[in-house]
């Protein structure tokens, strides 16, 4: 399902989008990265993660090319197979996967990956590649894109792990990725071992515990469709029927947030505050039940929760009226942007 | 977020517009701070689009680089850059008052105070957002170790004259913003998200235009309806009304108006280089210009909103009067400037890539005893945020119903008189937990005794321990009487800050000292070999 075309005909279009300065650069630094046959990648990956086997020369670089992602994904199949054999037949072989396809079971129906590189290691051990733009400064890279980089890698690990599974013996599939940036302020490639060990938990449990999709779309009533086609109301009405609780997180994420946005604050759900705020306020969860409670127009005042806000509505009432004449009464206008 | 914080933000829901979450002013605002607001090239770590900068409001300084990936277009925007911030940082140099300092004298090992300069004031650098921040310690970091063609004749691409001086002051306010309380380099959506709750998330909060909406919502609407349409309308062209602070841009002006213009801006100059004669250099070069204008004028579109918005955001903070200790946190920075101010002049390296072990060390202690400091300080100037410390048990306030004067045991016997003291909080008072109150602005000890009746009635007793002169009679207001409203705090006003650290020369070699040889100049960032990156 387009979600973007969704949330745009549903009114509340997403804002992603990449510019195409960013994107021309990722795609030059990776080619730069993979250039004469993924030379610079495999001495990083030698030197990053597996510094006792034989240094690369020559490595392996199966075409991978087919038609269509199911095509795609039995030759990355294959081609894994290849490299198990080749490894045990000549020791020492280093084989590079660039842009392989993988396919992995998400609530039911199968989601194609393509990450960037796979690195089959003399030993017949696979590492997930990741290259990403954003630079390394110092050794150090903005710690928020390496953990989304790592949450990234830990579903290629996953995918990985489901294809040797079915090979015999089934090779390791390395927890350590190699994350690939650039140098400080230059665009030449630096590399670091990323461990996405405690990822790869979270994501594997999170994906066996989401519900399936045949069971949620049992729940839907007869005849719901998504169609971007339809008219706004039919389709907010299609949309409200699949259970969502929206949190600021998810304006990150999620291209239908903006929508889910409107409708938890046209609802009062103090969640639209963040998560924080739904934490600390109990069994009360819209801004309305909140403000009653804090005035004492409604709640139980044997209620923990209650009690709480109700003092701490006094004491801020009694803060305000102290500090009185001194707060600012009138505050100017915003001059609207231009 | 304490839940005084959250009823304000619900509050705000409510009545549509923010609520103040404090009463005074925490941060000090220079009279004449300079604004920077920059612009950065997306997936580009060190390629600056441009700024506008400056202290007068009505005239800033628009730098641009038309071709952010050409080396000497970003050496010629730094360099226009320091000739603004540097000058501003320059003037605030030479004017200082004498002050002590307590040093250790080098031959006798112990304490002595010494005569020094603190500068009587010091720069202020206000930028939009966090992001902006960040970006002044990234700026900071790529100039710092570049190379003049004056210091080193061999180096390629050598930076020009200032840019490396530039590079070390960003550096110096990059880390001193990590300082709690610190003023010298201050995000607007930071200083505004300090003084009002608005009806939305804070990650929502980090939107300039969204933040300031709900603040003073324009013409009379609501702030959340304001707040939505700073966030997302878009004109005919499909450009964000309100462009996003920065320094990152909307990927749909990169997509649909810059690239076409910087496209335009690289034929006319290829054109230019090949022209063949005099009379068509002239025509091309009037083409390059018009495609330059075009660009300057596309990076004005974007930083002039986000400029007007920050000074906006100045005008109503300083509409709040300024917190009693702010000033006393504003001498601290002070000191921080002068501090850099006199490396500078000493010919002292630039901050290394990485702080040694000791150096870490120091930072890190400051900025706990900073932060412990700013906590204590914003409670006592302001009401509102004592009123926080209050719910959370960890000061009380009330009535004093009674005064019993009572002397310690010893030879000489002092005053020591049991306060009773009234409150409706519930302060969470341990056996002979210490309790404090602000005296002329010094912190008064008093002993928690025990509670009159049972701890439901709030009658607290409280032993008054010091600050009551030499005398065996308590001096003339330095005891409560009866009647008085207190307000006792159960956190020092003070931090203590824990053990010293040992000098560089004694710290042991398991912790990172004592220093070795002199520390080696760092080198430069190697240059690539591509000019356009």
């Amino acid at each position: 399902m387009d979600k973007a075309a969704l949330a745009g005909a549903l009114g509340a279009p997403s804002v992603f989008g990449q510019s195409q300065f960013a994107f021309v650069r990722g795609n030059a630094f990776e080619a730069k990265v993979k250039a004469d046959g993924g030379t610079e990648l495999l001495r990083l990956a030698h030197e990053k993660l597996d510094r006792a086997a034989e240094p690369p020369a020559a490595a392996r670089v199966p075409d991978l090319t087919a038609s269509g992602p199911e095509g795609r994904l039995e030759r990355t199949r294959l081609a894994l197979r290849e490299a198990a054999e080749e490894s045990a037949a000549t020791p020492g072989t280093w084989t590079l996967l660039d842009h392989p396809m993988l396919a992995l079971d998400v609530a039911g129906s199968p989601a194609f990956l393509e990450p960037d590189a796979v690195v089959v290691h003399p030993d017949g051990s696979w590492t997930v590649v990741e290259i990403k733009s954003f630079p390394m400064l110092d050794g150090a890279a903005d710690p928020a894109k390496v953990g989304a980089a790592a949450r990234q890698a830990a579903v290629y690990v996953l995918a990985l792990e489901k294809v040797a599974g079915a090979l015999a013996p089934s090779p390791r599939v390395r927890h350590r990725i190699l994350l690939v940036c650039p140098k400080d302020f230059s665009n030449l490639p630096t590399a670091s071992a990323v461990d996405v060990r405690k990822q790869r938990a979270v994501t594997a449990r999170q994906l066996s515990r989401l519900t399936r999709i045949e069971e949620i779309a049992d729940t839907l009533p007869e005849g719901t469709c998504f169609s971007p086609e339809l008219p706004a109301e039919r389709l907010a009405a299609a949309v409200e029927s699949v259970p969502a609780t929206y949190a600021p997180e998810c304006l990150s994420a999620c291209e239908l947030a903006f929508h889910c946005r409107d409708r938890s604050r046209a609802a009062g759900a103090v969640t639209s505050l963040g998560r924080p705020v739904r934490a600390e306020l109990g069994g009360l969860t819209t801004v309305e039940d909140v403000l009653a409670a804090a005035r004492g127009r409604a709640g139980d005042p044997d209620d923990p929760a209650v009690a709480a806000l109700r003092r701490a509505a006094a004491l801020r009432a009694e803060a305000l009226g102290a500090a009185g004449a001194a707060a600012p009464t009138a505050v100017r206008e915003v001059s609207p942007c231009r | 977020m304490s839940l005084i914080a959250t009823l304000a933000r619900l509050e705000a829901v409510s009545t549509g517009r923010a609520q103040p979450v404090a009463t005074v002013r925490h941060r000090h605002l220079s009279e004449r701070p300079l604004v920077f607001v920059p612009l950065t090239t997306a997936g580009e770590a060190g390629a600056p689009l441009g700024a506008l900068v400056g202290t007068d409001r009505d005239a800033p300084r628009l730098l641009v680089v038309p071709q952010p990936r050409d080396r000497d277009l970003r050496s010629a925007f730094l360099a226009e850059l320091a000739d603004v911030v540097l000058p501003y940082v320059d003037g605030f140099a030479d004017a200082v008052e004498a002050a002590e300092r307590a040093e250790t004298d080098p031959e006798t090992g112990k304490r002595v105070k010494v005569e020094v300069e603190l500068c009587a004031d010091a720069p202020q650098l206000i930028v939009p957002s966090r992001a902006g921040v960040d970006f002044v310690r990234l700026l900071g970091r790529s100039m710092r170790f570049r190379r003049t063609a004056e210091q080193d004749p061999e180096a390629p691409f050598p930076a020009p004259p200032r840019v490396p001086l530039l590079g070390r002051w960003l550096t110096h306010f990059g880390e001193r913003a990590r300082v709690p309380g610190s003023s010298l380099l201050l995000a607007m959506t930071d200083l505004l998200g300090r003084h009002w709750a608005t009806g939305q998330s804070t990650l929502e909060d980090q939107h300039l235009g969204a933040l300031l909406a709900w603040i003073a919502p324009p013409g009379g609407r609501s702030g959340a309806e304001a707040a939505q349409e700073a966030e997302l309308a878009r004109d005919a062209d499909g450009q964000l009304v309100c462009p996003p602070a920065g320094p990152a841009t909307d990927p749909a002006f990169d997509n649909r108006l810059l690239a076409p213009a910087i496209e335009r801006y690289d034929r006319a100059r290829t054109a230019l280089a090949a022209a063949e004669d005099g009379l068509e250099a002239d025509d091309r070069l009037g083409a390059l210009t018009a495609a330059e204008r075009e660009i300057r004028a596309l990076v004005e579109s974007r930083t002039r909103p986000t400029w007007d918005a920050v000074w906006h955001g100045l005008d109503l903070l300083r509409e709040l009067p300024p917190g009693a200790r702010v000033e006393e946190r504003w001498t601290r920075d002070r000191w921080s400037f002068t501090g850099h101010r006199d490396r500078v002049l000493a010919g002292e390296p630039p901050q290394p890539r990485r702080d040694d072990a000791v150096t870490a060390a120091n930072k890190l202690a400051v900025r706990e005893r900073e932060q412990t400091r700013l906590e204590a300080q914003e409670a006592l100037d302001d009401p509102l945020v004592m009123a926080g410390r209050r719910l959370a048990g960890e000061a009380f306030a009330g009535e004093v119903v009674d005064v019993v004067m009572a002397y310690s045991e010893s030879k000489r016997p002092s005053p020591r008189p049991l306060v009773t003291v009234r409150t409706d909080d519930r302060p969470h008072l341990g056996e002979r937990a210490r309790a404090y109150r602000s005296l002329g602005g010094k912190p008064q000890t008093a002993e928690f005794v025990g509670y009159e009746t049972g701890p439901e009635d709030g009658l607290v007793v409280l032993r008054v321990m010091d600050r009551m002169g030499r005398g065996k009679e308590p001096e003339e207001g330095s005891v409560p009487e009866k009647g008085d409203r207190v307000c006792f705090t159960l956190f020092e006003h003070e931090p203590r800050g824990g053990a010293k650290l040992p000098d560089p020369e004694e710290t042991p070699w398991t912790h990172g000292g004592p220093p070795g040889e002199e520390a080696v100049p760092e080198p430069a960032d190697p240059v690539t070999e591509e000019d356009v990156l």
